[in-house]
C-alpha cells in the first residue's frame, strides 16, 4: 500500500507540469493548431516565474507573469501558423529552440539561487482522510496540481458542453466547413494556441517554483515534447490527458524506485514508442473516427484552400 | 467574400526564379538583426559582438578550421534533410538517426573483430546502416497509413536518447569511469584521421562533401531523383505517373537517414572517440540541420553551404563563451531566431502584400 | 420585364421559336425571388446570359439542364458565392447584393449541397449547432435535440441527434443539411441534384419533405437532370442549355420527350468525321483514312463493379468491348460512374468484381504496370492537378510516363539530352507555345498545358487511350487539335474511350455510344443511330433500364 500511496503521490506531483502543458497542446490542436513549441514556452514560463517570484516574492505574481509570457510567445506562433500560413511544425521547433536558449542566456543570473518562499505543499482538510486518493493528492501537493485537474475538467466542458467549444472543434476538424457556417476561424485559432501557450508556460512555473524551486537551464528536460505526447496519447481530451499525464508521471517515478529491476531509461522511453504505436492504431477505420487526430491539424487555412 | 479591413495575400502569378533567393537572405538578415536585439537586452553591443565573432571565426586559419569542424556534422545531414525533404518526407528524427549512427558505430569500434584498416570503414557502414532503420519504420507508417512523419521521427529521437544513456550506463558501461557515464575510449584503429594541425576528422569532411554531389546528381540526373521530385511537387500526378510512393519514400527516407548515422560516427569517432551522453554527441545537430535544409530550398549543394554557414554560428558561439563571456545557449538561439525568420517569410516568395484600396461605388 | 399576360391561377406555357421564353405571372404576389438578366462570365466562356427566374412561395421550380449549362453557376449566384456581372437579385421585392453564402444564410436562403458539407466527426447537434446564434452558451446541444427532433418529425424524417455523420449514409446527411437550412429559417431553399445519391426510399423520404416545405410555404429551387423527378415533384421548370434560359413551363404543360429535347436541343445529326484538314502539322504518320472499321477486340470490361469505401457501387455490371480503330464515346451527366470507369480502366483502381482484359490479357496486379506502361495513354481529367506537374519543366513533363525507358533512360541514369530534344521536337510539331523546353509547365496557359499531354501521351503509339473531357476549357483552336489528334489515333488502329459531357464532341468523334448513369450502362448504340431526345433520356435515366 505504501508503494502505491508514493507512486500516486509522485506521479501527481510530475504529472502537474505534463498535464498544463498537455492541456495546453490539446487546446491547441484541437483548433487545428499543432505547436511543436511548447518545450520553448514552458521553459520561459519557468523562467519568468522564478525571477518573478525572486524578485516581488508573490507566487501569484509569478504564475501570472509566466502566463503572460507564455501567451505571448504563443501569439507570436500564431502569427505565423495563422495569418503567414507558414509550416506549423517547423515554426513550432524553431520556437522551442529559441525559447530554450533565450532562456538559458537570461537565466544565467538567476541559477544556483534557492527560492525565499517556494510554493508549498497543502493538505486539504477532509479530502486528506480519503483512502489513496487522500495522502497522495490531497496531502502535500501544491495547488497548481490541484488547478490543474480543475482546469482539465473545466477545457473538457468548455470544448465538450459550449458552444464556444464546439465552434473551436470544427476549426479544427474542417475550417471551411466553420467559415461557411459564419465562423471566424482565425480569430478561434488565435485564441486557442494563445491559451494553450499560457496553459504551458503554467506548467513551467510550476517547475521552478514548487516541484524543484530553483532555476538550471534546460530544466523541462523534454517535459514540453512529453506534453506533445500526451496530447496525441490520450485522443485530444482533456480528461484522458489526466490520465496519460499520471502514467507518464507514474512511469518516470518508478523508473527510478525499480532501478535495481529495471534499466530506468527503458522505462522512460515507453511514452515514446507508446505514442507511436497509437498513431498507428488509431490511423484508420473506425478506431481514427473516435481517436484521431482533428481532420485539419497542421494545415494552414486560407479561403479557398478547399 | 466578407468585407475584410488591413492588408491581405494575392498570389504572384509567376514568380521570377530569383525572389526565392532575395527572401531567404533579407529573412536570414532579419534574423541577425533580431539575435543582435537580443543581445543587447542581455548586455552586450551587438554591432562590436558580431565584428568580433567574425574576426576571431573567419579571420584566421584557425577560426577557419573550428568552423568547418563545427559544420561536419551538419553538411551530412543537411544534404540528406534536403534530399529527404525534396520527397515530401518531412524528417525531424535527424538526431535520432545521428545518434543511432553513433552508437552502432560505437559497437563495432569496441566490441567487434573486425582488424584494424577496415574498423572505421565497418564503423561508418554500420553507422549508414543504423541511422537508415530508424528512419525506415516512420516512412513506412506514412505511406501505409498515412502517419504523421513529424511526430514519430520526432518520438524516435527520444528513443534513440534514451537508448544510449541505457548502453552508457549499462551494457557499454566503461571500466575507469569516474562519476559521468561513457563507455570505453575506442582503440587507436577506431579513430578517424584528422588533418592535421585541427580537429578535423576529414573522412567525415569527405562524405559531406560527396554526398552532396551525389544527391545533386541523383536529383538532376536520375530515375529516382525524377521520381523524388515528381513525388514532391505533385503526390497525385505521380500516382498517375505510376511512380511508386513507398518506394521513393522509403529511399528518401533512408539515404537521410543513413546519412544522419553518418554524422553520429563522425562525432564518437572523430571528436568524442568514445560513447557519451546524448547532449554531448550531439547539442541539437539533427535539428539546426533542419535550418540548412530550409535556407537551402532542397538544393543539397546549398545545403552543404547553408552548413557551413550554421558552422560559423556555433563556432561564433564558442568564441562568445570564451570572448564575451557569454552562455553557451546563443548558437541555440540565433538558430532559432533565423529558422523562425526563414519560416515566417516562405509566404513572400509566392505572394504579396495587398493593402486595400479605397472601394470604387458599386462593388 | 415581367409580362403580364397571366390570369391568377390559370396559364399555358410559352415557347417562342427563338430567344428568350417570357416569364409568366403565376400569381400577382412578389416573388420570394426573383432574378433578373443575369449574366456570368469566365474566361472563354459565358456561363450566365440574360437569365431571369423567379421563385415563389409554396413553389417548387425545378432547374434542369446537362452540365455546363449554367445550373451551378446560377446556384452559385444565388447563395452569394459568386457576383453576377449583370443583372440584379431581389429577394421578396427587395433588391439585394449577396457578397457571402454567409449574408445569404442570413437573408434566408438555405443551400443544400450536392456533397455534404458537414464535420464528419462531429454529431448531427453539433453540425446543427455550429454558427447557430439562437442557441445557449452552456449545453447547447440538450435543447436543441429536442428541437431537432421536433423538426425533423414535421418533415417526416428520422434522425438521431447524437449520431456521428461520419457513419450516416448520404441520404442521412442530405437530411441533416436540410435541417441545417431549416434552423436558419430558410425561406428559400435550394436543392443542388439531391437525389443523386440516394435510394429510391430516401428519395421518397425526401419528397415528402418537400412537400412540406411546399405546404410551409417556402420556396424550394431544385437542380437537378433527372427527368422523372421534374415530372414527380415540380410546379414550375426551368431549362438551361448552354447558359440560357431555352424553356420555362408548368409541369403540365411538359412531358419527359420534350424536356430531354430542350435539354440537349434539336440539332441535325453530324455527319460521320472528316478528314483532317490541316496538313503536315504532326509527326509524319499516314493520314487517316475517312472511313476506319473497328478491329479486334482491344478492352473487354466483363460484368465489372466499382464499390466505394462506403459500400456503395459506383460502377455496377459494367460491361461492354471496345475494339481497335474505334472511338467509344462514354455520355452522361458528372457524377454517374466516368470517373471510376476511367480509374478502373487505366488501373489506378481496381474492380471489386469482374474482370478487364486488355489485349486479351487479364489484368492482374502483377502485369499490370507493364501493360499501362506505354500501352495505355490517359488523357487526364483534371489536368494541371493530375496530368501535369506545375512545377517542373516542359521536358520533364513530356517523359513522365516514358522516364524508365530508352532513349530517355539508360539503366538508372536519366538521358537529359534526349529530353531536352525530344521537347524540342514536340515543341514545334505541336506547336505548343511555351518559352523553350526548360519552362515551367505551371506557367503555360490550359489549352497548351493539354498539348503537351497530347504530345506525351499520344507520342508513343498507344494502343488504347482513354480520354476525359479531353476538350473542357479549352478554345476551339485546341479543341480542334484535340480532335484532330485523337482521329489520328483511330487511324493508325488505336482503340479510343472517350468521356465527355460535351454531347456536340461526343456525336462528332464517336463510332459508337455508351450512356452511363447511376453506375450502370443504360444504353449502348451505333452514333449514327443516335437520337439526341433518346440520348438525353439515356442520361436523364428517363428510359427503361
Amino acid at each position: 500500500m505504501d508503494v502505491a500511496v508514493d507512486t500516486l503521490n509522485r506521479a501527481f506531483a510530475y504529472s502537474t507540469p505534463l498535464l498544463w502543458a498537455g492541456l495546453g497542446a490539446v487546446y491547441s490542436e484541437r483548433a487545428g493548431v499543432v505547436n511543436l513549441g511548447v518545450e520553448g514556452t514552458m521553459i520561459l514560463g519557468s523562467l519568468t516565474a522564478f525571477a518573478v517570484a525572486h524578485r516581488t516574492g508573490s507566487l501569484f505574481l509569478a504564475v501570472t507573469a509566466a502566463a503572460l509570457t507564455g501567451a505571448l510567445v504563443a501569439l507570436v506562433h500564431a502569427f505565423i501558423s495563422v495569418t503567414l500560413r507558414a509550416n506549423q511544425y517547423v515554426a513550432g521547433l524553431a520556437m522551442t529552440s529559441f525559447g530554450l536558449g533565450l532562456s538559458g542566456m537570461l537565466g544565467r543570473a538567476y541559477e544556483g539561487i534557492a527560492l525565499a518562499r517556494p510554493m508549498q505543499g497543502i493538505t486539504v482538510p477532509v479530502l486528506s482522510s480519503l483512502p489513496l486518493v487522500g495522502p497522495s493528492l490531497f496531502r502535500g501537493q501544491a495547488i497548481l496540481t490541484h488547478l490543474g485537474l480543475l482546469v482539465a475538467v473545466a477545457l473538457w466542458v468548455l470544448l465538450y458542453k459550449t458552444r464556444w467549444g464546439i465552434a473551436v472543434r470544427s476549426v479544427g476538424e474542417s475550417p471551411a466547413t466553420a467559415d461557411a457556417a459564419g465562423i471566424r476561424v482565425a480569430r478561434i485559432r488565435y485564441a486557442s494556441v494563445i491559451a494553450g501557450g499560457a496553459l504551458a508556460s503554467i506548467g513551467g512555473a510550476y517547475l521552478s517554483v514548487a516541484y524543484r524551486p530553483s532555476w538550471t537551464e534546460g530544466m523541462t528536460a523534454g517535459m514540453g515534447w512529453i506534453a506533445v505526447a500526451i496530447a496525441i496519447f490520450a485522443s485530444w481530451n482533456p480528461l484522458k490527458a489526466v490520465g496519460a499525464s499520471l502514467f507518464f508521471g507514474a512511469l518516470y517515478y518508478l523508473s527510478f524506485r525499480l532501478q535495481a529491476y529495471v534499466a530506468p531509461e527503458l522505462l522512460k522511453l515507453l511514452p515514446y514508442l507508446a505514442v507511436i504505436l497509437v498513431l498507428a492504431f488509431s490511423a484508420r477505420g473506425r478506431r481514427r473516427l473516435f481517436l484521431g487526430a482533428p481532420e485539419a491539424l497542421g494545415e494552414p487555412y486560407y479561403r479557398g484552400a478547399r | 467574400m466578407r468585407a475584410s479591413f488591413g492588408p491581405s495575400f494575392a498570389e504572384i502569378v509567376s514568380p521570377p526564379r530569383t525572389r526565392a533567393l532575395w527572401v531567404t537572405l533579407a529573412s536570414v538578415a532579419l534574423g541577425l538583426v533580431a539575435s543582435g536585439v537580443v543581445f543587447a537586452v542581455y548586455g552586450v553591443a551587438p554591432i562590436a559582438a558580431y565584428s568580433v565573432l567574425l574576426r576571431e571565426t573567419l579571420g584566421d586559419a584557425r577560426g577557419q578550421a573550428e568552423v568547418v569542424r563545427k559544420s561536419l556534422p551538419l553538411i551530412l545531414i543537411a544534404v540528406g534533410l534536403a534530399f529527404a525533404f525534396r520527397a515530401r518526407f518531412f524528417n525531424i528524427g535527424a538526431e535520432g538517426q545521428l545518434l543511432a549512427g553513433a552508437a552502432a558505430a560505437s559497437g563495432v569500434a569496441l566490441f567487434s573483430d573486425i582488424p584494424a584498416p577496415y574498423t572505421v570503414w565497418a564503423m561508418f557502414l554500420a553507422g549508414f546502416a543504423a541511422g537508415a532503420l530508424w528512419a525506415f519504420l516512420p516512412a513506412l507508417l506514412k505511406v501505409k497509413l498515412g502517419v504523421n512523419e513529424v511526430i514519430t521521427t520526432l518520438m524516435l529521437n527520444f528513443v534513440a536518447v534514451y537508448g544510449i544513456e541505457w548502453l552508457i550506463n549499462g551494457p557499454w558501461k566503461g571500466r575507469t569511469v569516474m562519476g559521468f557515464a561513457y563507455s570505453d575510449p575506442f582503440p587507436a584503429w577506431a579513430r578517424l584521421p584528422v588533418i592535421p594541425g585541427t580537429r578535423i576528422h576529414w573522412p567525415t569532411l569527405v562524405l559531406g562533401l560527396v554526398a552532396a554531389v551525389a544527391l545533386h546528381f541523383v536529383l538532376a540526373r536520375t530515375r529516382l531523383g525524377f521520381e523524388v521530385r515528381v513525388l514532391g511537387h505533385n503526390p497525385e500526378a505521380a500516382a498517375y505517373a505510376g511512380i511508386d510512393a513507398l518506394r521513393v519514400t522509403l529511399a528518401a527516407a533512408l539515404i537521410a537517414g543513413g546519412l544522419a548515422g553518418l554524422a553520429g560516427v563522425g562525432e564518437v569517432g572523430g571528436t568524442h572517440f568514445r560513447l557519451r551522453s546524448p547532449s554531448q554527441i550531439s547539442p541539437g545537430f539533427g535539428y539546426t540541420a533542419i535550418l540548412a535544409a530550409q535556407l537551402a530550398r532542397g538544393q543539397p549543394l546549398a545545403a552543404a553551404l547553408a552548413a557551413l554557414f550554421l558552422g560559423l554560428i556555433f563556432a561564433a558561439g564558442d568564441v562568445a563563451r570564451a570572448l564575451l563571456r557569454m552562455p553557451p545557449q546563443v548558437p541555440e538561439m540565433i538558430s532559432g531566431l533565423l529558422l523562425l525568420a526563414v519560416v515566417s517569410a516562405e509566404i513572400f516568395i509566392r505572394y504579396q502584400l495587398r493593402f486595400p484600396t479605397v472601394p470604387k461605388g458599386g462593388d | 420585364m415581367i409580362t403580364s399576360n397571366a390570369v391568377k391561377g390559370r396559364k399555358g406555357s410559352i415557347e417562342p421559336p427563338s430567344g428568350k421564353p417570357a416569364l409568366q405571372q403565376l400569381h400577382t404576389e412578389t416573388p420570394l425571388l426573383e432574378a433578373r438578366g443575369i449574366t456570368k462570365r469566365f474566361p472563354g466562356v459565358v456561363a450566365n446570359d440574360g437569365i431571369d427566374f423567379t421563385l415563389y412561395r409554396g413553389e417548387v421550380h425545378a432547374l434542369l439542364g446537362e452540365n455546363g449549362a449554367g445550373k451551378t453557376t446560377l446556384m452559385n449566384i444565388l447563395y452569394g458565392l459568386y457576383q453576377p456581372d449583370q443583372g440584379q437579385l431581389f429577394i421578396e421585392g427587395k433588391p439585394v447584393r449577396l457578397s457571402s453564402p454567409r449574408q445569404a444564410i442570413d437573408l434566408g436562403i438555405g443551400l443544400v449541397p450536392q456533397h455534404s458539407h458537414l464535420v464528419r466527426r462531429h454529431t448531427v447537434v453539433e453540425n446543427l449547432a455550429l454558427g447557430l446564434r439562437t442557441t445557449s452558451f452552456f449545453l447547447p446541444a440538450r435543447r436543441l435535440g429536442e428541437e431537432i427532433r421536433a423538426l425533423a418529425d414535421r418533415y417526416g424524417f428520422d434522425v438521431d441527434p447524437e449520431a456521428r455523420v461520419e457513419l450516416l449514409s448520404a441520404g442521412e446527411k442530405q437530411r441533416v443539411e436540410i435541417l441545417k437550412a431549416l434552423m436558419r429559417d430558410a425561406k428559400i431553399l435550394i436543392l443542388d441534384e439531391p437525389t443523386a445519391a440516394l435510394t429510391l426510399q430516401e428519395t421518397l423520404s425526401l419528397f415528402t419533405a418537400i412537400e412540406r416545405m411546399r405546404a410551409d410555404g417556402r420556396g424550394v429551387i431544385f437542380i437537378t437532370h433527372k427527368l422523372k423527378e421534374v415530372m414527380a415533384i415540380a410546379d414550375r421548370v426551368t431549362v438551361l442549355r448552354k447558359g440560357r434560359v431555352v424553356a420555362h413551363v408548368l409541369r403540365q404543360e411538359a412531358t419527359a420527350e420534350k424536356l430531354a429535347e430542350w435539354m440537349v436541343g434539336a440539332r441535325p445529326i453530324p455527319l460521320k468525321p472528316k478528314v483532317r484538314e490541316t496538313p503536315g502539322a504532326f509527326p509524319a504518320g499516314e493520314p487517316p483514312a475517312a472511313e476506319v472499321r473497328p478491329g479486334v477486340p482491344l478492352l473487354e470490361v466483363e460484368d465489372v463493379d466499382v464499390v466505394d469505401d462506403r459500400g456503395r457501387k459506383t460502377l455496377s455490371g459494367l460491361s461492354f468491348t471496345l475494339r481497335r480503330g474505334e472511338i467509344l464515346g462514354v455520355a452522361g451527366v458528372a457524377g454517374n460512374g466516368q470517373r471510376e470507369l476511367i480509374e478502373v480502366v487505366t488501373g489506378l483502381r481496381r474492380p471489386s468484381r469482374g474482370r478487364i482484359r486488355l489485349g486479351g490479357e487479364a489484368i492482374t496486379r502483377r502485369n499490370r504496370s507493364r501493360l499501362f506502361d506505354g500501352a495505355i495513354a490517359h488523357i487526364p481529367e483534371e489536368r494541371t492537378r493530375t496530368g501535369v506537374v506545375a512545377g517542373m519543366s516542359v521536358a520533364e513533363n513530356l517523359i513522365l510516363r516514358a522516364y524508365r525507358r530508352s532513349p530517355f533512360a539508360t539503366g538508372p541514369l536519366l538521358n537529359t539530352r534526349a529530353a531536352y530534344r525530344h521537347a524540342e521536337e514536340a515543341i514545334a510539331a505541336y506547336r505548343i507555345s511555351a518559352p523553350g523546353p526548360g519552362a515551367r509547365v505551371g506557367l503555360l496557359s490550359g489549352g497548351n498545358i493539354q498539348k503537351v499531354i497530347l504530345a506525351r501521351e499520344l507520342s508513343g503509339n498507344p494502343s488504347l487511350i482513354v480520354a476525359a473531357h479531353p476538350t473542357h476549357g479549352l478554345d476551339i483552336a485546341a479543341a480542334r487539335l484535340t480532335h484532330e489528334l485523337l482521329l489520328e489515333q483511330r487511324a493508325k488502329g488505336a482503340g479510343i474511350l472517350l468521356v465527355s459531357e460535351d454531347l456536340d464532341e461526343l456525336l462528332e468523334l464517336s463510332d459508337r455510344l455508351l450512356v452511363l448513369c447511376a453506375g450502370k450502362i443504360t444504353g449502348s448504340l451505333d452514333a449514327r443511330e443516335a437520337d439526341l431526345p433518346l440520348l438525353g433520356l439515356m442520361m436523364a435515366g428517363g428510359s427503361g433500364t
